[in-house]
C-alpha cells in the first residue's frame, strides 16, 4: 500500500512531519543568528565607511563591494571548504597535529553573515546620513557624552530609519539559508531532499519546503511591520 | 602567491563566463517579457487574473531561488501529463530548466519594478497628455511608458546584477558555470581561498560592465539631467 500525501506530511511513523518541522526550525535559527552577526558586522562596517580616516574607508568600501558583488554560494562554498582548512592550519601551527573543522552550521552562519552585513552596512550608513544633523549638535549643547547620544539619539532613530531596509535583508537572509543545504547542514531544503529522494516525491517535499518558507517570511515580515509601527509612533501625528 | 596555479584557474574559469552569461541575458530577456504580462494582469479588470498575478510575485519573492529551481528540476518529471508532452524534451534538461526558474524568479521581481515606475509618473504628465487628446496606446507610447523606463532602469538595473550573481545557483544543477566550474576546481584542489578570489574576480569584473553600461544608458536616456 502506498502511503498518502497526508500521511507522507504527517507526524506517523511514515510522515516526514517531524523532520520537516526540526528543519524548518534550524532554518529560522540559522536565519536568525546570521542576521544577528550581520547586524554585528553592518554596523561596524557602517562606522568604517562614515569614518574620517581614508583607509577606514577603502575597508569598508572594499568590504561591501565585494560582499555585495559575488554570488553568496561562492562564499558559502569558500567557507565549508575553506574553512576547515584554515582552522586545521592555525591550530597546526600552534602545535597541536590533526584535522580540525567546525560544525557545519557555524560555518554557514559565517557565510551568510558576512553578505548580510555588507547589505546591513548600506542599509545602517543610509539611516545614519538621514538622521538630522542639528539633533546631535543640541545633544552636545546640553551636555551629552559621545555615549548617552549615541544611546539616546543616534542609535533609536537610526534603528528606525534603517527597519525598511532591514526588513528586506532579513528576507534575503532567511532565503540565502538555503544555500546552506550544499554543506551538508541539515535545514529545510536539504531535508526536503532527503525525504523527496527517499519517497521519491520530489515535487510534494520540494513544494512544501517552498511553502514553509512562505510562511517564516510571511509572519515574520508581520511582525517586523508591526515593531516598525511601534519604532515610529513617537513621531506620528 | 602562486601565479601559475592562479592563471590556470583563471583560464579554466573564463571557459564557464559564456555560460554565465548567456543564462543571465536569456532569462532576462523572458523574465522581462513575462515581467510585462505579470503587471498587465494586476492592473486588469478581471479579478481572477489580479489574484494569478499576486500569487505568481508572492510565490517567487517569497521563497529561496534553490528551492524553486529544485521544483522544476526535480518536481516537474513527476507530472506524467507533461513528460508526454512536447515541452519534456525541454524540461529534461538541467539548462533549460535553469533558464525556466531564473525567468520566473526575476519576473516576479520585475513585475513590482515596472509597477513601481509606472506609478512613478507624474499625474500631471497624463493630465496634459489627456488635455492635448492623447489616450489608449498613444498616451502610453508617447508619455507613460518613456518616462516610466527612466524612473525604473536604475532599478531593473540592480535585479540584472542580481540575476548575473543567481545564475551561480545553476551549478547547483550540474551546469558548467563559472560558479560550477570553482566549485569543482575547489572540491579536486581544497585551494578555496585563491579559487574565490579569481572567481570573485570575475563576478565582479562582469558586474562592474553591466553597470558602466546601464550608467551610459541612464545618461543617454536623460539628456535633460545632463549637467
Amino acid at each position: 500500500m502506498t502511503p498518502t500525501t497526508l500521511n507522507l506530511l504527517g507526524f506517523g511513523p511514515e510522515g516526514w512531519g517531524l523532520p520537516l518541522a526540526m528543519a524548518a526550525g534550524l532554518t529560522i535559527a540559522a536565519a536568525v543568528c546570521s542576521f544577528g552577526l550581520g547586524s554585528l558586522l553592518g554596523i561596524a562596517a557602517a562606522s568604517l565607511k562614515l569614518s574620517r580616516v581614508m583607509p577606514f574607508r577603502w575597508l569598508g568600501n572594499f568590504y561591501t563591494t565585494v560582499f555585495r558583488g559575488v554570488p553568496e554560494i561562492l562564499v558559502v562554498y569558500l567557507f565549508y571548504f575553506g574553512g576547515s582548512v584554515a582552522l586545521t592550519h592555525l591550530i597546526n601551527l600552534s602545535g597541536f597535529p590533526g584535522f580540525f573543522s567546525l560544525p557545519a552550521f557555524v560555518i554557514g552562519v559565517f557565510a551568510v553573515a558576512l553578505v548580510s552585513g555588507a547589505y546591513q552596512t548600506e542599509a545602517f550608513r543610509a539611516a545614519y546620513q538621514r538622521l538630522e544633523r542639528g539633533q546631535i549638535e543640541a545633544g552636545r549643547a546640553c551636555g551629552m557624552s559621545r555615549l548617552l547620544l549615541l544611546r539616546r539619539i543616534i542609535a533609536p532613530q537610526t534603528l528606525r530609519f534603517a527597519l525598511p531596509a532591514l526588513g528586506n535583508i532579513w528576507q534575503s537572509v532567511l532565503k540565502e539559508t538555503a544555500l546552506l543545504s550544499v554543506t551538508g547542514l541539515i535545514e529545510l531544503v536539504r531535508q526536503a531532499s532527503t525525504a523527496a529522494g527517499s519517497t521519491r516525491q520530489p515535487l510534494l517535499f520540494y513544494g512544501v519546503a517552498a511553502l514553509i518558507y512562505l510562511a517564516i517570511g510571511r509572519v515574520t515580515g508581520f511582525g517586523l511591520a508591526r515593531v516598525e509601527g511601534r519604532l515610529a509612533s513617537p513621531w506620528k501625528r | 602567491m602562486d601565479w601559475p596555479f592562479l592563471i590556470d584557474v583563471a583560464e579554466r574559469l573564463l571557459t564557464g563566463v559564456p555560460l554565465t552569461l548567456e543564462l543571465a541575458a536569456i532569462s532576462l530577456c523572458l523574465g522581462f517579457i513575462l515581467a510585462v504580462a505579470v503587471t498587465a494582469a494586476a492592473s486588469s479588470g478581471f479579478k481572477p487574473l489580479r489574484w494569478l498575478a499576486k500569487l505568481h510575485v508572492e510565490l517567487f519573492r517569497g521563497t529561496p531561488l534553490l528551492v524553486q529551481i529544485f521544483v522544476i528540476y526535480y518536481g516537474l518529471g513527476q507530472i506524467t501529463l507533461l513528460r508526454g508532452s512536447f515541452l519534456w524534451p525541454f524540461l529534461s534538461q538541467a539548462y533549460w530548466c535553469a533558464i525556466l526558474a531564473l525567468s520566473l524568479n526575476t519576473s516576479a521581481y520585475g513585475a513590482e519594478i515596472i509597477r513601481g515606475a509606472i506609478a512613478a509618473v507624474p499625474d500631471s504628465e497624463v493630465e496634459a497628455a489627456r488635455a492635448v487628446g492623447m489616450s489608449g496606446l498613444l498616451l502610453r507610447r508617447r508619455i507613460i511608458w518613456p518616462i516610466a523606463l527612466r524612473y525604473g532602469l536604475a532599478n531593473y538595473g540592480s535585479e540584472a546584477i542580481l540575476m548575473l550573481k543567481a545564475t551561480s545557483l545553476a551549478s547547483v544543477i550540474t551546469l558548467s558555470e563559472v560558479t560550477g566550474i570553482a566549485t569543482k576546481l575547489i572540491a579536486s584542489t581544497y585551494r578555496s581561498l585563491e579559487i574565490f578570489v579569481v572567481a570573485g574576480a570575475l563576478y565582479l569584473a562582469l558586474t562592474f560592465l553591466i553597470a558602466m553600461g546601464l550608467h551610459w544608458l541612464e545618461r543617454r536616456l536623460n539628456p535633460h539631467m545632463r549637467a
